[in-house]
């Protein structure tokens, strides 16, 4: 094991879960904006990353620190092309609250 | 030499990624003016993508497959298999689209531009041999997929479906992730021939949620239930011919990667996820019956509809032999034909105004004002509700054979018994076209690119179709074989 001493993988598992279930929690029951939904998806990828390098230094393998950095490069490009449609929405509909997307249902 | 064969395996996937930048350059330097030229020249890559995997797929030398960029890639004969249905796909849903915008709104260059990279994408998902492949190749075509789901910038039904898929897409793409997460960790390997040999000695607790995870994140990919509920509003916001691209390609493509997926890394841990995969399939049968009983409009009475078709897909992997594989494969490229030519009946249900019609008001008694398009859309109903001698039913009953045969003949009862539900509606269909009193809004089409889609799908799923099923048959059986072969 390495690292600061006392401090094993299972610390590092256990925060990725609960930032995980933090973000899985904020896009539910987030009732007000659309924006928020937006940070708890970048929040459940940050836990992804954090589980990945953590398992990188624990297994001595470099894997999974490429693979956090892949993570991050697509997490930039869902943001923006999630703002990006959050724009048209915003511009037809003047709102973007939770509540009001609901022009279809059934 | 290991680098120039990688290149030429990965040809399909390059080819399209370059033709796809040119393509870029020219509509941004040339602007809005070359965007049918630019869609003629999408398609011809994708043909010349498609001829290239049908090359791969028939060359004996190749039959066993080989790995590429040192495993990350694995070309075999179950990837050229459903690379060629997707390719053919997009190709179907990019040479009916431009006539969709010129009424509705103005088309860009964009959108064929964008369709080249999910494809890409598509190919990636299945082919890819290890997690992080596998990524990527996700993202590229959820991204196009997301950006083309909100492409009518002024329709607010599109926008918001945009939205919704965006934000249940990332989710699932984030449960997806946590999942190769802990299997990274608790096997110490992305590649799938690692984390396989891994766990044949013994699955721990942590890969099993791992395993768990992943599941959930394909099954929101192929739709299934229980994640099936941004289907239908995706289905009725997002532009038709783009609803036509949803039903077909990507659908292959994440079919096909569960399947890899399933059958490769865990192919040893069946008892795991086999539990998962019954209720899933049994699941998305039922609800995609029942759910498109109340629907009035069209798109979303298709959208339940392919749920329903993913169960019956799912019974096949649930089953997890060869030849369940195999029949998966055969269902896969029938329902292909079908949902199609479904779509494109749909897109040509156009009032004198121009405007798209999607209600179940709009084609009554179309039978009496347009029977060409009436019969054809017959045609695909009964084929998709199963009945002979259509080939939906042929697709039906490989699934349900290979069930029998690998022992889960309750499996394969309760789906008949489901499938019957489902045949109401489907037969609800053809009884507003051909017995109701003719409503007479839809405007005579004129574009020949869609009767000739249709009119492919039509005479596939027709009879006929029964000609062609030895060779699909054949290709299906050394694609399954191609995916059980790596042990």
């Amino acid at each position: 094991m390495t690292g600061i001493t006392g401090i094993g993988i299972e610390h590092y598992l256990v925060v990725g879960a609960i930032l995980f279930v933090l973000g899985v929690l904020g896009i539910f029951l987030n009732r007000k904006n659309i924006i928020v939904i937006l940070m708890a998806i970048e929040l459940i990828l940050l836990s992804v990353n954090i589980q990945l390098v953590a398992f990188s230094a624990f297994l001595n393998d470099l894997v999974g620190q490429v693979f956090a950095m892949f993570v991050l490069t697509v997490a930039a490009g869902e943001a923006a092309i999630g703002l990006a449609i959050l724009v048209i929405y915003f511009r037809g509909r003047g709102t973007i609250a939770v509540d009001d997307v609901n022009r279809m249902k059934g | 030499m290991e680098f120039a064969n990688s290149f030429y395996f990965t040809a399909p996937e390059v080819g399209l990624t370059v033709s796809g930048l040119i393509l870029l350059l020219v509509a941004a330097f040339v602007g809005q003016k070359t965007t049918r030229l630019i869609t003629i020249l999408a398609v011809a890559a994708l043909f010349g993508a498609a001829a290239f995997t049908g090359n791969l797929l028939t060359n004996s030398a190749f039959e066993l497959g080989a790995d590429a960029w040192g495993g990350l890639y694995r070309m075999d004969a179950f990837g050229s298999f459903a690379k060629i249905l997707i390719y053919l796909a997009t190709i179907g849903c990019l040479i009916v689209t431009p006539k969709f915008f010129e009424q509705t709104a103005e088309y860009r260059a964009e959108y064929p531009i964008l369709m080249l990279f999910g494809a890409v994408g598509m190919g990636m998902m299945v082919s890819a041999s290890d997690l992080m492949t596998l990524y990527i190749g996700l993202e590229l075509s959820s991204l196009s997929s997301y950006v083309l789901a909100s492409f009518i910038r002024s329709d607010m039904r599109s926008a918001e479906a945009g939205l919704k898929y965006f934000v249940l897409g990332a989710l699932a793409s984030g449960i997806l992730l946590y999942g190769m997460s802990l299997i990274y960790g608790f096997t110490g390997s992305t590649s799938y021939i690692g984390i396989r040999t891994a766990l044949e000695g013994g699955v721990s607790a942590g890969s099993m949620f791992g395993i768990v995870f992943l599941l959930a994140g394909l099954a929101f990919k192929i739709s299934a239930v229980p994640f099936h509920m941004w289907t239908p509003d995706v289905y009725e916001g997002a532009p038709t011919p783009v609803t036509a691209f949803f039903s077909t390609a990507p659908k292959v493509a994440a079919i096909a990667m569960t399947m890899r997926m399933a059958l490769d890394p865990f192919g040893g841990q069946i008892e795991i996820w086999q539990q998962i995969v019954i209720f899933a399939a049994l699941a998305s049968i039922i609800v995609g019956a029942l759910g498109a009983i109340g629907q009035e409009n069209l798109k979303r009475l298709l959208a339940y509809s392919s749920i329903n078709n993913v169960g019956f897909i799912l019974i096949g992997l649930a089953a997890g032999t060869e030849q369940s594989a195999s029949a998966m494969l055969v269902y896969l490229a029938i329902y292909v034909a079908m949902s199609l030519g479904s779509f494109v009946a749909l897109l040509m249900l156009r009032d004198n105004d121009g405007n798209q019609l999607e209600t179940f008001a709009d084609i009554s008694g179309l039978s009496v004002t347009r029977p060409a398009l009436a019969w054809c859309l017959l045609a695909l109903m009964f084929s998709l509700a199963g009945i002979p001698p259509l080939l939906g039913f042929w697709g039906k009953f490989v699934v349900f054979q290979a069930a029998v045969e690998a022992d889960m003949i309750l499996l394969a009862a309760i789906g008949i018994a489901a499938s019957v539900i489902g045949a109401f509606y489907y037969i609800k269909f053809i009884k507003v076209m051909f017995f109701d009193k003719p409503a007479d809004v839809v405007v005579a089409e004129k574009s020949s690119a869609r009767w000739v889609v249709l009119g492919l799908c039509v005479l596939f799923i027709s009879p006929l179709g029964y000609l062609a099923t030895l060779k699909l048959g054949e290709f299906a059986d050394r694609a399954a074989s191609a995916l059980f072969f790596i042990i």
